[in-house]
């Protein structure tokens, strides 16, 4: 199996005392976590705490106060970190080709014309993530878990150690969510990528992440292994409604309590 | 850089369909050579066609021969008259060529404000720009600054800065929503308005024949046209030619707006700064040699998107080539219809343009 971003054999990232604050309201408040190489970290928590800009932050596109640094005190840049947004734009008339391509952007040289390597590496992300037959599609024309795959490859194409994903699946039907997360674990551990990723099913987060990160009105509440921080008080508290987490055949199953009638 | 190496280095490990990719993939970042060579066919047919018509209509072949025997080297019997080589070279190439240039010009500034605004309906007529340009060049014009050497010329400088106060008026109004397309061009409306007011004061305080030449000059025409232009806009066209084309690609990573052009590791603030000053810039230098014409920036640039590609990589070139040709043709008309006299060639390319604005607009926003 090719590898596509290679790993570097240290911690990926660290954030310190992460602060974002818009106007007067202060959205995320002193945000301390790391996150090591090969690492999955699941931030999880209810609508508006603050996840996607906390994605945001790390990937400088909005201004923040604190730190947030690579192994060797680097601010990370389009090279290091790619995100994945949660509803990305797909213009109108460019091809799925052209639109991985656009991930090659941080590497290309002074006229910015596209060397070899930028078009023999597209082919291989391309062909990875099985979107081969997919080369001349227009990106406008594809159903939403195609989309997705190919907003990956574009990610992937960027050649960056970190991924960033905003709720990657939340338009996508069940079969649609499990394939896409599957494959970014598959890339993980072939290619050593370390993935944080917001995400709103607390069942799959359990699954994934390695670790999650329970973040309530830009602060986090708990920090841990699955196991740790998907406790049943804890949740229904964060989230305001009472839930009920179970264990079935090993795995963490975080469910709505059942409606009394 | 390792990494990336050990990825080209990578054996294939079948033939057949990795191929098949790798060729649509190269394919697709390959230089469009057969649109790029339709449109130097399509400037070589309209210089032809423009140099032979007009008041005079001077034999192909003569022409051909003529321009042949010019080049270096060659050395033919053009079998035209002097009177006919007179007008050729004195009257008919001049205005040609410069018929080319603002073409090119206008083609190429609208096809790069449509991709830095995200914007089909951009065009510098439509934003203000033209206008701008149009009043700072009539108030050079009318206090006398009509001085410079060459491309250094008062009137293209003030064209300049009016066209550069226009786009950031216009861009100002319309504060965050670019790349809706009403609400940009309404922008640009009340900016034109302002501006086409302001040039009508500045108008009514010259003199009455100053203002009649300059009223002329304003409707847009290749008219007066000699060498002397060429040379002005020339060399704008070159530069900021080039600077556009080598930009273009960035424009493509901007049509997934902002925020995730920023992620890829775009600046988008830098590549509009570049992108809006060396397309003000071209637009100011074509409406200081040639007054406004409309619609040409508009047109051109969605003549390639439809036939061609959406990519900001092939629009941004073709549309010079597509505009030059287009103007080139246009100003035969201009030349022709109302023979003996002339209808400017601004009031043509407005009849064109504005039923495919209109036309634009019908398709609705699936098309934009």
């Amino acid at each position: 199996m090719t590898v596509i971003a290679a790993a570097t054999g240290q911690a990926a990232l660290r954030c310190r005392s992460v602060a974002v604050v818009f106007g007067k309201s202060e959205v995320l408040h002193r945000i301390d976590f790391d996150l090591s190489e090969g690492e999955w970290l699941g931030i999880i928590g209810p609508n508006g705490a603050g996840k996607s800009t906390l994605l945001r932050a790390i990937a400088g596109l909005t201004h923040y106060e604190g730190t947030v640094a690579l192994h060797g005190g680097r601010v990370p840049s389009a090279t290091d970190v790619a995100l994945v947004p949660q509803s990305p734009i797909l213009p109108a008339g460019m091809t799925v080709t052209e639109y991985v391509m656009l991930g090659r952007t941080a590497h290309l040289g002074w006229l910015s014309r596209e060397s070899r390597s930028d078009r023999s590496l597209v082919g291989l992300v391309l062909r990875r993530l099985d979107l081969a037959s997919f080369a001349e599609r227009l990106v406008s024309e594809l159903s939403g878990g195609e989309a997705q795959r190919v907003v990956l490859a574009r990610a992937l194409a960027q050649q960056a150690p970190i991924l960033l994903l905003d709720e990657p699946t939340s338009a996508l039907d069940l079969g649609h969510q499990m394939a896409v997360l599957e494959l970014v674990d598959q890339l993980r551990q072939q290619d050593g990528l370390s993935v944080i990723a917001a995400m709103h099913d607390l069942t799959t987060a359990g699954r994934f992440a390695d670790r999650l990160v329970l973040v309530e009105q830009g602060t986090v509440v708990d920090c841990g292994t699955p196991a740790e921080v998907l406790r049943q008080d804890q949740l229904s508290e964060v989230f305001r409604t009472p839930l009920q987490v179970r264990v079935l055949d090993g795995e963490i199953v975080v469910l709505p309590s059942p409606r009394r009638i | 850089m390792d990494d990336q190496a050990q990825v080209v280095a990578q054996p294939r490990v079948s033939v057949g369909p990795i191929e098949l990719l790798d060729a649509v993939v190269d394919k697709t970042f390959r230089l469009p050579v057969l649109a790029l060579f339709g449109g130097v066919a399509a400037v070589l047919v309209a210089g032809v066609f423009s140099a032979t018509n007009g008041a005079a209509d001077l034999p192909v072949g003569g022409v051909l021969r003529a321009l042949l025997d010019r080049v270096p080297l060659i050395d033919i019997d053009s079998t035209l008259n002097s009177r006919q080589a007179g007008i050729l070279f004195q009257i008919r190439m001049p205005r040609l060529v410069l018929g080319l240039l603002v073409g090119g010009a206008l083609g190429m500034s609208g096809g790069a404000y449509q991709g830095v605004f995200r914007n089909p309906l951009a065009d510098p007529y439509l934003l203000g720009v033209s206008a701008g340009a149009g009043f700072g060049a009539v108030l050079a014009l009318g206090f006398g600054l009509d001085l410079g050497w060459g491309p250094f010329d008062a009137v293209t400088a003030a064209a300049f800065v009016g066209s550069i106060a226009a786009v950031a008026a216009s861009s100002l109004v319309a504060r965050g929503s670019w790349s809706s397309p009403a609400t940009l061009l309404l922008a640009g409306v009340a900016i034109a308005a302002l501006f086409s007011a302001s040039q009508t004061y500045a108008l009514q305080r010259l003199s009455e024949t100053r203002s009649r030449e300059v009223l002329s000059w304003l409707f847009g025409q290749l008219g007066t046209s000699g060498w002397e232009q060429v040379w002005i806009l020339g060399p704008y066209v070159v530069v900021c030619g080039a600077v556009l084309v080598v930009h273009a690609r960035h424009l493509d990573v901007l049509r997934v707006g902002d925020d995730e052009a920023r992620a890829l590791g775009l600046d988008p603030a830098r590549v509009r700064l570049v992108v809006i000053g060396a397309a003000s810039l071209l637009t100011a230098a074509a409406v200081s040699v040639s007054g406004l014409i409309a619609f040409v920036g508009l047109v051109v640039p969605h003549i390639v998107r439809l036939l061609v590609s959406h990519s900001y990589r092939v629009i941004v070139p073709m549309s010079a080539l597509v505009g030059a040709a287009f103007l080139a043709f246009v100003d035969v008309g201009s030349r022709t219809l109302v023979a003996p006299s002339e209808l400017p060639v601004g009031v043509i390319t407005a009849f064109v343009g504005a039923p495919f604005f209109g036309w634009v607009l019908w398709r609705g926003r699936a098309a934009l």
